[in-house]
């Protein structure tokens, strides 16, 4: 599975949970999911949860605290889909 | 401010036979029963099998909620009364989703059982499971007891008082008379006041157990509620929601809103669970009291009243309630007004059935129709004195409708009781 794939996916999981709809317009890899698109931090354990369902993977606390931009999560998915 | 008025300026319901004040009115109309056979019920072998469930479609709730809410929250409770109130708030000519907070309006948004819905199963498995870390940040505010206020809240953004009672049936009518008094004291211009219940066995499984359901039915669902009949048997459950919008006159004259009624007063009491009451059995004297005391504090005679919206759950205490009416208004054969309730046709939504049932007394006094009781061919024998069979009208009878009195009595000995006048501007 290739990053631009799990980008675009990834923004279809995020895509709920962003208030404004030009936010997710004008997305890319070094938005912050809270500061820069706006998402309810509560919403986080949410959408770790629909991650981990799209890709039968687990993340860990610690890991999900490293989940702060775009980029950041995408890697981390890439990192958990190879282990 | 002691004097300010109160109006109604918009409507939402939940209904199990009608989703929306249009179906709901019409299905009012038409004598439509929302009670079905269950096959929860029969699977988890219940005495009772049936219950009014609401109908709602995908489309209806895509036109109220996000495609969020959409998809994640499951709790019927909270679907019913987010449903129940946008639709009210809309249909006030109120709009929602404003940056700026409004701190002129509140909620209140009460609720009974609510974090028993069925809905509920699957978290509680979750959790014993040892998956709790799957349960995601929907879980809490859909099992609170204030959830419906909460999501109702996140969507309209309002800055009063935001409150969610509890007080099992009366829950929808004090509701309404909490936003009623908050308005009066000019705390606030408008209130979103109503009441939600969900579904399932988890609920009504303790009814059933009370022996409290109705269980002749099973094979004939839409005969099960009879209130005020020959053959009292016991309350069919449903779940729903209504919602009012109440409002200062002032306001809904500044802004040019459809006024639909007024509320003109009411009381609420408990009867201490003594003299005859308890945790499940009412103190018959508090609910003459209660009557007597919404007729003083709403300044109404009750020869005015065209329409008793009774509470009337369709087991033996209707009698005693209907005789409690009669001595409340000092009112009986000849000159005791129609009396009716729609749970003849959805059947008693616990929490959810006083805000449901307000929003039926406001369409009758607005349409000017009395909705008929759809199973009391024949008024119970030991009423005959009090009611003749002509003031439970079996079809819609249309006719000018001033003034209801509307009443819920509740389990923990409670009773509310609220006055409604048409809106003569």
């Amino acid at each position: 599975m290739d990053k631009e794939q799990i980008i675009k996916e990834l923004i279809e999981i995020i895509t709920p949970y962003v208030p404004e709809k030009d936010l997710i317009d004008n997305i890319d890899e070094s938005k912050e999911l809270i500061n820069d698109l706006h998402i309810n931090s509560a919403h986080i354990v949410d959408i770790v949860l629909d991650v981990e369902e799209k890709y039968d993977i687990m993340i860990d606390d610690d890991a999900i605290g490293k989940m702060n931009t775009v980029g950041e999560s995408v890697s981390m998915i890439l990192e958990k889909i190879k282990s | 401010m002691a004097n300010r008025s109160v109006v109604i300026t918009g409507l939402g319901v939940v209904a199990s036979n009608g989703v929306g004040i249009e179906a709901f009115d019409e299905a009012l109309r038409g004598g439509v029963s929302g009670i079905r056979r269950q096959q929860d019920m029969v699977d988890a072998q219940l005495r009772c099998h049936i219950a009014g469930r609401p109908m709602i479609s995908d489309d209806y709730k895509h036109a109220y909620l996000s495609n969020l809410m959409f998809s994640k929250v499951k709790n019927h409770a909270v679907i019913n009364g987010l449903l129940a109130g946008l639709e009210a708030w809309n249909h006030a000519g109120l709009t929602s989703g404003a940056e700026k907070v409004d701190d002129d309006s509140g909620i209140i948004m009460g609720s009974g059982a609510l974090g028993l819905d069925f809905s509920t199963s699957e978290k509680m498995h979750t959790v014993e499971n040892g998956l709790s870390r799957k349960l995601g940040s929907f879980t809490i505010p859909e099992s609170m007891s204030s959830g419906a206020s909460a999501f109702l809240n996140s969507i309209l953004g309002l800055g009063n008082r935001v409150l969610s009672n509890s007080s099992a049936c009366i829950t929808g009518s004090e509701a309404v008379l909490l936003g009623y008094e908050h308005i009066v004291s000019g705390k606030a211009e408008r209130m979103l006041c109503g009441s939600t219940e969900g579904d399932g066995i988890y609920i009504w499984g303790g009814f059933d157990a009370l022996r409290v359901l109705c269980a002749d039915s099973n094979h004939d669902p839409a005969k099960g509620s009879r209130p005020m009949s020959d053959s009292l048997g016991g309350f069919v459950p449903s779940s729903g929601a209504g919602a009012l919008v109440l409002e200062s006159l002032e306001s809904a004259q500044k802004r040019g809103a459809n006024i639909l009624a007024e509320i003109k007063g009411g009381f609420v009491n408990s009867g201490g669970q003594r003299n005859g009451g308890s945790l499940t059995a009412p103190n018959f004297q508090a609910i003459v009291n209660c009557i007597k005391n919404t007729l003083a504090l709403s300044k109404i005679e009750p020869g005015q009243i065209d329409l008793i919206s009774g509470h009337l759950t369709s087991t033996p205490n209707d009698v005693n309630e209907v005789k409690c009416w009669a001595e409340g208004l000092g009112l009986s054969s000849g000159n005791f007004p129609y009396i009716n309730t729609p749970k003849s046709m959805i059947g008693h939504s616990i929490a959810a059935a006083g805000s449901i049932e307000l929003v039926a007394c406001v369409l009758q006094l607005v349409n000017n129709y009395i909705h008929p009781s759809i199973n009391c061919e024949t008024v119970h024998p030991e009423l005959s004195d009090i009611l003749s069979q002509e003031k439970v009208p079996s079809k819609t009878l249309y006719k000018e409708i001033n003034t209801v009195i509307k009443a819920n009595f509740g389990f923990g000995d409670l009773n509310c009781c609220v006055v409604l006048q048409k809106w003569k501007g």
